[in-house]
C-alpha cells in the first residue's frame, strides 16, 4: 500500500504539473461567472473531465438546452469507451472498484495506466486505485484553488500544459519499444493524419479512433498471432 | 451567475449522466458475460495507437503558415523523445520537453 503510494505520487506528478494551469484557468473563469469555489468543488469532482468542464461554461453563459448538453457531452466524450475497452478484463477482475476506476479513467490516468508496465507484480488494483484517485484530487484541489486565489498566481505559466503532450509523447515512445509491432501506431497516425486533413482539428477525434479501430480489426490476420505469441511466452 | 441556480444543477447533472454512462458503458454492455475475442485484441493493441491518437490530438491546432505556429510544438515533441530515448526517465523526460517548450514560447517565438 506504502509502496503503491510512493510510485503513484511519482508517476502522478506530470499530471498535476499539467493540471495545474488547466485547473486554475477553469476555476478563474468559473469565478468570474458567478460560480464561486463550492461550484467547482462540485463540478470538478463529478464531472471529472478538462475539455467538458471547458465546454460547460459555455452551457452555463448561453443557459443550454439540456439536451445540446447530452448530445455535447457524449460526442465530446465518445473516446472513453475505447479507454473502457482497454482495460475491461483487467478492471473487471477487481469486483465493484471496476466502477470507481472507469469513472477516474480520464486520458491522463489511460496513459499513466497504459505506462504500467504488465509484467511488474508490485502494481496491482491499490496502484491504479490511487494513481487515479490522486489524478481526480490534483485536478478537484486546482480548481477550487483557482477559484479561491487564481488572481495571485503571477508567474507566467504560458505553454506549462504542453506537460499533457509530453506525458503522451513519453508513453506512446514505451509502448513502441514493448510492443510486438509498432503497426497499431502506424494504422492511428494515418487515421489521425487523414481525418485531420479532411475534417479539421475541431471534430477529427472520434472519426480518427473510429477508422483506427476498423484497421486494427482489419489487421487481425498480421497482430493476432503476434499477441498469441507474446502471451505465451 | 448567468442562469438561474436550478438550470445550472440541472446542466450540471445532465453532463454528470452522461459522461457516466459513457465511462461505464463497456463495463455495463459486458457485466457478466464473457469478452469477445475480437475485443481482447483489440483492446490490446489499444494503447499504442490511442496514444499515437492523443498526441496528433494535442498538436492539433498547429498550423504550417508561420514558424510560430508549429516550430514550438514540433521542436518540444522531438525534445521530449529524445531526451526519453537517451535517459528512459519518463519524468525528466516531460519536466525537460515541458522546459524547452515554454521557453520556446514565451522567449523565442
Amino acid at each position: 500500500m506504502k509502496k503503491a503510494l510512493r510510485f503513484s505520487l511519482r508517476r502522478s506528478i506530470p499530471v498535476a504539473i499539467g493540471y495545474f494551469p488547466l485547473g486554475v484557468a477553469w476555476g478563474i473563469l468559473m469565478q468570474q461567472m458567478g460560480y464561486g469555489a463550492p461550484w467547482c468543488l462540485l463540478v470538478s469532482s463529478t464531472v471529472f473531465g478538462g475539455s467538458i468542464q471547458y465546454l460547460m461554461l459555455e452551457f452555463f453563459a448561453a443557459g443550454a438546452a439540456l439536451s445540446t448538453v447530452a448530445v455535447t457531452v457524449l460526442l465530446l466524450g465518445s473516446r472513453q469507451i475505447f479507454y473502457g475497452l482497454t482495460f475491461l478484463e483487467k478492471f473487471r477482475s477487481y469486483g465493484k472498484w471496476q466502477w470507481l476506476l472507469s469513472f477516474l479513467l480520464v486520458d491522463e490516468a489511460y496513459s499513466l495506466f497504459c505506462g504500467f508496465d504488465p509484467k511488474d507484480e508490485d502494481i496491482g488494483k491499490s496502484t491504479y486505485l490511487i494513481t487515479g484517485l490522486l489524478g481526480w484530487f490534483y485536478w478537484t484541489a486546482f480548481t477550487v484553488l483557482g477559484a479561491l486565489a487564481g488572481r495571485l498566481i503571477t508567474f507566467d505559466t504560458t505553454g506549462i500544459d504542453f506537460a499533457m503532450t509530453a506525458l503522451f509523447v513519453v508513453i506512446l515512445i514505451e509502448r513502441l519499444q514493448s510492443g510486438p509491432s509498432c503497426l497499431p501506431a502506424v494504422i492511428a497516425a494515418a487515421s489521425s493524419v487523414g481525418c485531420l486533413a479532411l475534417i479539421g482539428p475541431d471534430g477529427f477525434l472520434l472519426p480518427s479512433l473510429l477508422l483506427t479501430v476498423a484497421g486494427l480489426v482489419l489487421a487481425r490476420p498480421v497482430l493476432g498471432p503476434l499477441l498469441a505469441q507474446k502471451e505465451a511466452s | 451567475m448567468p442562469i438561474s441556480v436550478t438550470h445550472s444543477l440541472l446542466i450540471i447533472a445532465v453532463t454528470v449522466l452522461c459522461s457516466l454512462a459513457e465511462r461505464w458503458l463497456p463495463f455495463l454492455v459486458f457485466h457478466g458475460r464473457e469478452i469477445p475475442p475480437l475485443l481482447r485484441y483489440v483492446g490490446a493493441f489499444l494503447p499504442m495507437a490511442v496514444m499515437t491518437t492523443l498526441v496528433f490530438y494535442c498538436v492539433r491546432g498547429i498550423s504550417f503558415s508561420a514558424a510560430a505556429e508549429w516550430a514550438p510544438q514540433v521542436i518540444a515533441v522531438a525534445a521530449t523523445a529524445a531526451l526519453h530515448l537517451w535517459r528512459r526517465n519518463m519524468l525528466l523526460s516531460i519536466l525537460g520537453g515541458t522546459a524547452c517548450y515554454m521557453l520556446l514560447v514565451q522567449v523565442v517565438f
